[in-house]
């Protein structure tokens, strides 16, 4: 990361990091009721900065707040940015109610990305996400595809409370289930009509789904099923260190700094928010 | 001391009581710190001296969510603040057994200004001395206990517990000045020298909240200040007003139930006067609703709280000037 | 090395300020903190510690980082400019020099925080040796030398004169500009002086606190102690200590309207707060003990394990002087001590 960057919008004026940069809101799609993905591009078209998948934004609106979010959208995207936010918040309810033309500003990207380039090269993967948690996971789901040469078998696990709260839906329909070597395994918690997928809780799918362990598991999901399916890993024979996942904390700097993010010695926002479980599993119990 | 320490095993040995909300000893003789005690080993770092300022009131909100009575120490000017908890039911009576402890003033070791402070010798409970011996690296000195106490003492509430389960050892007179008096010399001042005055003794304000934090009237579950609906948030100012506005706001949420305890003025690490604001309000309660003390006892309304056919009209504001 | 008579003081103040903005002890109703100097000032050297450290110069309570507003239905963001003038901060002790070497490493660190880095760049350090170190001080644990402090200008007061000692290119720069009221003195008297100064600091009570099992180890080693049960509990929860502190450098980026747009500011903030780590959906330290324990392991632990070794405690003992409680690090570091975990 570099410490000042160049501003597109104020040539030749060196600014720092806190400082964000405008960007317009050029597409919104309603994923579920209470999730929606926003499209941001920089005033004059492109993207407002370069990322790697697994890395995050703050996304400000001034006057109502700022807040970490994960950049869902694949570095394989030349035309844009995108961030899935689920409304649970006061920022997240402005933003929510925002409508296509409008300024936000955002700043990043910020910390480490999953090792698509170095450890999970030419290895099969196993995706597990539960709820919004499939945000921080596309974008490197769409870089392994959109690189499908360097990876193995994949596998997508994804689970919610009902067929509504699925998010990426008709992606997850009409791109990644036709993608050759893709396995997708959707389950939702309860029976509804219209659904005739699987219906049960992520772990527990999981289990029934009896991976071997030639992979590498990537896992994001609220703490709960974490926990449980980590276990289920566990009795698998995965190992820690062929397990990732992402973590969240208070951030308000985004850069190490402000020291509100730190699990004992690493902050999340910079150490993070990509862990593998050996390294989880070292940190002190405050996460 | 001993006698208090042999009566708090007794009442945990019997099972009257579940744990002992006292002081304990520090590494110094000044810094001692409030402290629960949980069995009678603990009970060996108890300690009672002329530094424990400390009013334990505030901290019997968390003890009454706790299993069991709390025995608490009080001094006769915490037992206010006590009532008035209880009053505001914030503290729960039945789960405290309060065992009032004689008072002979209490000290703030800034107070005995002594660079290189090493011990304080005279501060010992029972044994108040005239004067303390104060050891420091740089000499012994002596200094009056007059001059050391805590600006509360000056104008102490008296030595009556206004609520306790039992009484243990004497108070001491330690009157010395007028209650009202830093108040009426304010009032005496023009507006500008008045603003000016707060202004210099606010401008110290560093947000720390230990002024809200130690007051056992702030008992708010979630202080407005902590708000992140409020602009006004606790930890900034964001405009040269607002350190005001934060000291304003909570003297007019306390008027009224403020006992007067001193704590507020006894925490601050900037030595602003905040009592004065808290005595403005008691004494102009005092002067349009009739002597009130807040906390002296649980049953009498408080006068900003309670309506009365002969309240003074709004207009007072005014005909005051 | 130089010197100046102290009765001379108001004219070396003087002087300085005609280049740059001067920062040093001044008593306000009673209290002494660093503030501008200008004529009228209660200028105090003889109080050993201000009430807050010298941090402000460096990292304010509260900065503003930018300003949005609406220009042409456009949103435009105006980033507050960064210091560009030279500002000197005289009379800084040992420990509190030390604390700028504390904060360098996080705010200097990739990527480098500009407002803070200009603000270091464009400083210069004017510090003063202890003539009189008080029972709170440990400096010495941290191998800090009050008789000796870093900074671009050293100055001792011996008696009624003001030594000085021109350390880095800096404090050349600004002791050229000052040079014609100095006039050439003795080291030895210094020397002198600075033993007297050591001597009283091997009689403090704290000289000798051991900090055997802190530092990075402690991160796992002392995280699930029991002793934080213990510690705690006396804790109002409000930031005397870490806004005294002047290692203490966690902040809080936050909006005010100021009708016809948003600033942003940036001000301290305390983990001892109750909202410090709370989110829309969740906090990871719900306990006062949780947020207690991150403060001292933070200071003792987390810090020194991400920044080779080094504790981001000076000793200067403002914690102890100033928690309404009379907790601090001394007695938490002696809990462990006694506890002999």
């Amino acid at each position: 990361m570099e410490a000042m960057h160049e501003c597109k919008h104020n040539p030749g004026f060196m600014r720092d990091t806190l400082v964000p940069m405008v960007g317009i809101i050029t597409d919104i799609r309603t994923e579920t009721p209470d999730v929606k993905t926003f499209r941001v591009n920089a005033p004059e078209g492109g993207k407002l900065f370069e990322h790697l998948p697994g890395q995050c934004a703050m996304v400000c609106v001034p006057g109502v707040g700022e807040a970490m979010f994960s950049i869902t959208s694949s570095p394989t995207n030349k035309e844009y940015q995108e961030f899935s936010i689920k409304r649970c918040g006061v920022l997240t309810e402005h933003l929510h109610s925002m409508q296509v033309g409008d300024e936000i500003m955002v700043r990043g990207p910020y910390g480490n990305n999953f090792p698509v380039e170095t450890e999970l090269k030419g290895k099969n993967l196993l995706f597990i996400a539960g709820g919004i948690a499939l945000a921080p996971l596309r974008s490197v789901i769409n870089y392994c595809l959109d690189n499908r040469e360097n990876y193995g078998e994949i596998d997508i696990l994804y689970g919610s409370r009902s067929a509504d709260d699925l998010v990426q839906r008709k992606e997850i329909e009409e791109v990644w289930c036709k993608q050759p070597g893709v396995n997708v395994h959707l389950t939702i918690d309860r029976e509804q009509e219209g659904w005739d997928g699987h219906v049960g809780f992520v772990p527990s799918y999981l289990k029934e789904l009896a991976f071997d362990t030639n992979r590498t598991a990537i896992l994001c999901g609220p703490p709960i099923m974490i926990k449980f399916c980590l276990q289920g890993l566990k009795e698998m024979g995965f190992a820690m260190e062929q397990v990732y996942t992402t973590l969240e904390l208070r951030m308000k700097c985004g850069v190490g700094k402000c020291g509100r993010c730190n699990i004992g010695t690493k902050y999340v926002c910079k150490d993070g928010p990509v862990f593998r479980f050996d390294q989880v599993d070292e940190l002190p119990n405050e996460y | 001391m001993q006698e208090l320490i042999n009566r708090a095993k007794s009442l945990l040995e019997s099972g009257e009581v579940a744990r002992v909300l006292g002081w304990r000893k520090g590494e110094n003789v000044w810094d001692v710190e409030p402290a629960f005690f949980g069995n009678v080993d603990e009970l060996s770092d108890f300690v009672y001296n002329g530094f424990c300022g400390a009013n334990l009131s505030k901290y019997m909100i968390e003890a009454s969510k706790l299993e069991g009575k709390t025995l608490v120490f009080l001094k006769p000017c915490d037992t206010y603040s006590f009532n008035q908890l209880t009053k505001e039911h914030r503290v729960d009576r039945e789960k405290a057994y309060i065992i009032g402890v004689g008072c002979e003033g209490k000290i703030r070791v800034e107070n005995i200004d002594a660079a290189g402070i090493l011990d304080v010798i005279g501060a010992d409970y029972p044994g108040h001395a005239e004067n303390l011996t104060v050891k420091t690296l740089y000499g012994d000195k002596e200094v009056s206990y007059k001059s050391a106490m805590l600006e509360r003492c000056h104008v102490c509430k008296g030595k009556e517990h206004m609520v306790y389960d039992e009484l243990m050892g004497e108070s001491t007179d330690t009157i010395d000045a007028d209650r009202f008096a830093e108040v009426a010399k304010i009032e005496a001042m023009s507006p500008e020298e008045k603003f000016a005055f707060f202004q210099s003794e606010l401008s110290k304000c560093i947000r720390c909240n230990a002024c809200r934090n130690v007051c056992p009237a702030c008992s708010c579950r979630k202080c407005v200040f902590d708000s992140t609906k409020f602009d006004s948030a606790q930890k900034a100012n964001t405009t040269s007003f607002e350190e005001k506005m934060f000291h304003i706001i909570r003297a007019f949420h306390v008027a009224g139930r403020c006992t007067d305890c001193g704590e507020c003025s006894r925490v601050c690490p900037q030595g602003i006067p905040l009592h004065l604001f808290n005595r403005k309000f008691i004494k102009d309660i005092n002067e349009l609703y009739g002597d009130f003390q807040a906390g002296a006892d649980i049953d009498t309304k408080g006068p900003l709280t309670n309506f009365r056919l002969d309240d003074c009209e709004p207009d007072i504001v005014t005909k005051r000037g | 090395m130089l010197k100046i008579k102290k009765s001379d003081l108001a004219a070396l103040f003087a002087r300085i300020s005609e280049k740059n903005d001067l920062f040093l002890p001044v008593k306000t109703a009673g209290k002494t903190n660093f503030a501008a100097w200008d004529e009228a000032a209660d200028v105090d050297l003889d109080t050993l510690k201000t009430v807050k450290s010298p941090k402000d110069a460096f990292f304010p309570q509260s900065e503003n980082l930018y300003t949005c507003n609406r220009e042409d239905g456009k949103l435009k963001v105006s980033p507050e400019k960064l210091t560009d003038e030279p500002f000197v901060l005289f009379g800084i002790r040992a420990c509190d020099v030390r604390a700028i070497d504390v904060l360098d490493r996080v705010f200097l660190s990739e990527p480098v925080d500009s407002y803070y880095a200009a603000r270091r760049e464009h400083g210069i350090i004017v510090s003063y040796a202890c003539n009189n170190p008080e029972t709170s001080c440990f400096c010495k644990v941290f191998g800090i030398d009050a008789a000796v402090p870093a900074g671009d200008v050293v100055t001792w007061m011996v008696g009624e004169e003001l030594y000085w000692e021109a350390k880095t290119e800096k404090g050349e720069a600004l002791t050229a500009q000052v040079r014609d009221l100095l006039v050439d003195a003795d080291v030895a008297t210094v020397e002198a002086a600075q033993a007297a100064i050591r001597s009283i600091i091997e009689k403090l009570p704290n000289s000798n606190l051991s900090l055997e099992g802190w530092g990075a180890e402690a991160a796992k080693t002392r995280f699930d102690s029991p002793v934080w049960e213990q510690l705690y509990k006396p804790c109002l929860a409000c930031g005397t200590c870490t806004f005294v502190c002047p290692t203490c450098q966690c902040y809080d980026i936050k909006d005010y309207n100021t009708g016809n747009g948003v600033q942003r500011f940036r001000c301290w903030d305390s983990c001892m707060y109750s909202d410090f780590t709370m989110m829309a959906h969740g906090n990871n330290r719900t306990s006062q003990m949780q947020r207690f324990r991150q403060r001292f392991l933070h200071k003792l632990a987390y810090y020194p394990a991400n920044n080779e070794g080094m504790f981001s405690c000076v000793g200067c003992g403002r914690c102890v002087d100033k928690c309404p409680s009379h907790l601090n690090i001394v007695k938490v570091i002696k809990a462990f001590e006694k506890e002999g975990v």
